[in-house]
């Protein structure tokens, strides 16, 4: 369906990725928005802050990340699109009730501004050693999803693509920016209202004494019912079965579990986008994301002047992983160049993935500003020798 | 009393209670003597005997032996994590404002993980009902020292008597802003079901605690003897005090424990407060959210 025009700011405008990311949580029918300040993220917040008490929204600047994300949850459950802002050490404190989130399947956007490092770090500057966290941060086992945008125009664009997964998958959606991408401002084009494509919160049409919240439906997501509408369901962060009741049973953790991962691993072909740039000739493919995609293209450029045949791989949904990409191109390539600002996160996965077909180098940056290009293109020229 | 008989199946009678329950999940967890039970009873007493639409009544519980209640009421009810029952029943609130929500959960949860929560939605009286059932220790877990546990009493982690000053919880609600405060025992049952029924009727933060026998830790521990021993404890201790000073309402080991309702006012909430901030500075260009809730829907 199309989204509702109140929170669509449709025009021309030159905004920073951290508003442009609020604009386009409003323009995708966010109506619920809990967070504590945190720099680099704060921006996002108070854009909406400003705008929502047009728009039927709500915000709450909570006592902290941990009631920002636990209010998240809740209200999700009301059927209003809800998300919380935050950066590293928020996100640290998040990561219970994501799990909760994961655990309830309740659809939900959680914006990470990365910064620097561990702890306190660097709170004005970049970083991108968040990635593994925001894969495995919360304990146990599940799947979610992770996008990064790499410009102010995707901060927009990428964050209804969030809530639109969030809502398709009932998971929470981890929208990996970075400080950079947070702080840089552009051009950013707002469609009109009609132009912008939401998933609604659908509802069960089941009558309440035959729905049963957490029943398995042929490998898609459960039918929703939102609190309020006399379906007197019950929701729990334990194992549960169909019902909703816990059930501690070695049984009922493997069909809760499995589901969790299942609903995204059979649907990675819908969640997973990559972007190809000269990937057809090359000897060498760099794969990157974030702010780190618009350093990388640089350096490819310095060593395709040099001859050098190298192609580009953009993640711009990050996990669940695209395994398969990086495994086709491993056969027909000498080696991968995975520049990222850590000290090795996504370089193993795209390793784990090349599976020894073919060299994985990575170029480590670690945080407070980006690569210098010709580190990227010396590590491309080295890897093609 | 009529003396007729009747056939077996005719004569099966529901618990008065039994359609505020997941029958279906009963037996429930509790031990044999543990309070919680009775608390429930007194709350879906209250429930039945008011003019709440049933179907837009919420609770959230948060981790522990109080926290498996929001598992056993059909009610639409959340098992949350440990500690974060209020920030998660905020948002149930903030994102269908017709909701009465309920938080129902021990001490340990609300003012030991979850205490920064419970002092801050006070702060904006956020339209909740915090019930909170203090049996002075983390029981799920075995028996640990609580932010409640008395001083020179007993817990599996303070072995040789507790040291830490323990929270006067009605105070501590009444000076962030609760709008109604009260403490019960499990014992006394009309009172805490009268209570409850008060304060479903309220808006704003409004706290009641019930202090609760358990017998299986916080009893075997301090050699306090059974669950029916503490309900008698209580019975001869308990002391009825409606509107004492709440600074005089500390727990002491083994001591007197006051009761009753300590505060009963009116105070905008956080909704009334935002819908009217708004209107006054924003006028015609506000949009407060539906009682319905800001979903979008085809």
């Amino acid at each position: 369906m199309k989204t509702d025009s109140a929170g669509v700011l449709a025009g021309v405008h030159y905004l920073d990725g951290d508003y442009a990311c609020g604009e386009g949580a409003m323009a995708a029918g966010c109506r619920f928005v809990a967070g504590y300040p945190i720099t680099p993220s704060t921006e996002v917040v108070e854009r909406i802050s400003q705008r929502f008490p047009m728009m039927s929204g709500t915000f709450i600047q909570m006592e902290d990340e941990l009631a920002s994300m636990a209010a998240v949850v809740g209200a999700s459950w009301t059927g209003t699109k809800s998300m919380t802002v935050t950066s590293g050490p928020g996100f640290s404190l998040m990561m219970e009730n994501i799990g909760l989130a994961a655990m309830m399947e309740t659809p939900c956007v959680v914006v990470n501004v990365q910064r620097g490092g561990p702890s306190t770090g660097l709170p004005t500057m970049v970083g991108q050693g968040d990635m593994m966290q925001a894969r495995w941060g919360s304990h146990g086992d599940y799947e979610l999803i992770s996008m990064c945008p790499q410009s102010p125009q995707e901060a927009f664009d990428l964050t209804i693509d969030a809530f639109n997964l969030s809502e398709r998958y009932r998971v929470p959606v981890m929208f990996m920016m970075d400080e950079c991408v947070g702080h840089m401002t552009e051009k950013v084009v707002i469609p009109p209202a009609e132009e912008i494509d939401v998933v609604p919160r659908t509802l069960t049409d089941k009558p309440p004494g035959e729905f049963m919240p957490y029943k398995l439906n042929g490998g898609k997501v459960p039918e929703f019912a939102r609190a309020g509408d006399g379906y007197k369901f019950h929701s729990t962060g334990l194992t549960h079965d169909e019902r909703g009741y816990p059930d501690m049973s070695v049984e009922c953790q493997e069909v809760n579990v499995r589901h969790l991962i299942d609903k995204i691993r059979l649907n990675v072909d819908d969640i997973i986008r990559v972007e190809f740039e000269q990937v057809d000739d090359a000897e060498v493919v760099v794969v990157a994301y974030g702010i780190t995609a618009r350093v990388a293209r640089m350096g490819i450029d310095m060593a395709r002047s040099k001859g050098v045949k190298v192609g580009f791989m953009r993640l711009v949904v990050v996990w669940p992983f695209p395994e398969r990409h990086i495994a086709e191109l491993a056969g027909s390539i000498g080696a991968f160049v995975v520049p990222e600002i850590n000290y090795g996160q996504i370089s193993l996965e795209v390793e784990r993935c090349a599976g020894g077909k073919c060299a994985t180098v990575h170029v480590p940056h670690g945080g407070g500003g980006v690569h210098d290009p010709k580190a990227i293109c010396d590590a491309i020229v080295g890897a093609a020798r | 009393m009529s003396t007729q008989k009747v056939p077996v199946q005719d004569a099966m009678e529901e618990h008065p209670i039994a359609p505020f329950l997941r029958m279906d999940r009963i037996p429930h967890i509790w031990c044999p003597t543990c309070g919680i039970g009775t608390v429930v009873k007194c709350y879906a007493t209250a429930l039945e005997g008011s003019a709440l639409d049933l179907d837009k009544c919420a609770i959230v519980s948060g981790i522990g032996c109080t926290g498996r209640v929001a598992g056993y009421m059909k009610l639409d009810a959340f098992h949350s994590t440990h500690g974060r029952a209020i920030p998660f029943a905020t948002g149930l609130k903030l994102g269908r404002p017709e909701l009465h929500v309920t938080v129902f959960s021990g001490d340990g949860d609300l003012s030991g993980i979850g205490g920064n929560h419970f002092i801050h939605a006070a702060r904006r009286n956020m339209d909740l009902l915090v019930v909170l059932v203090n049996n002075f220790i983390y029981a799920m877990t075995g028996g640990q020292n609580a932010p409640t546990t008395p001083l020179g009493a007993r817990s599996s982690t303070m072995p040789f008597g507790n040291f830490e000053n323990p929270f006067n919880l009605p105070h501590l609600a009444a000076t962030c802003g609760a709008t109604y405060v009260a403490r019960w025992t499990s014992l006394h049952i009309r009172r805490l079901t009268k209570s409850f029924s008060e304060a479903l009727h309220k808006k704003g933060f409004r706290f009641i605690e019930i202090v609760t026998p358990c017998a299986t830790l916080y009893s075997r521990l301090n050699k306090l003897g059974s669950g029916l021993d503490l309900m008698r404890f209580y019975h001869d201790n308990a002391e009825i005090r409606h509107g004492a000073d709440t600074r005089d309402l500390d727990i002491d080991f083994q001591d007197r424990i006051i009761c009753g309702k300590f505060i009963d006012e009116d105070r905008p909430t956080f909704l009334e407060m935002k819908d009217k901030h708004y209107t006054e500075v924003l006028g015609d260009k506000y949009a407060p959210m539906p009682p319905e809730g800001g979903w979008i829907h085809e």
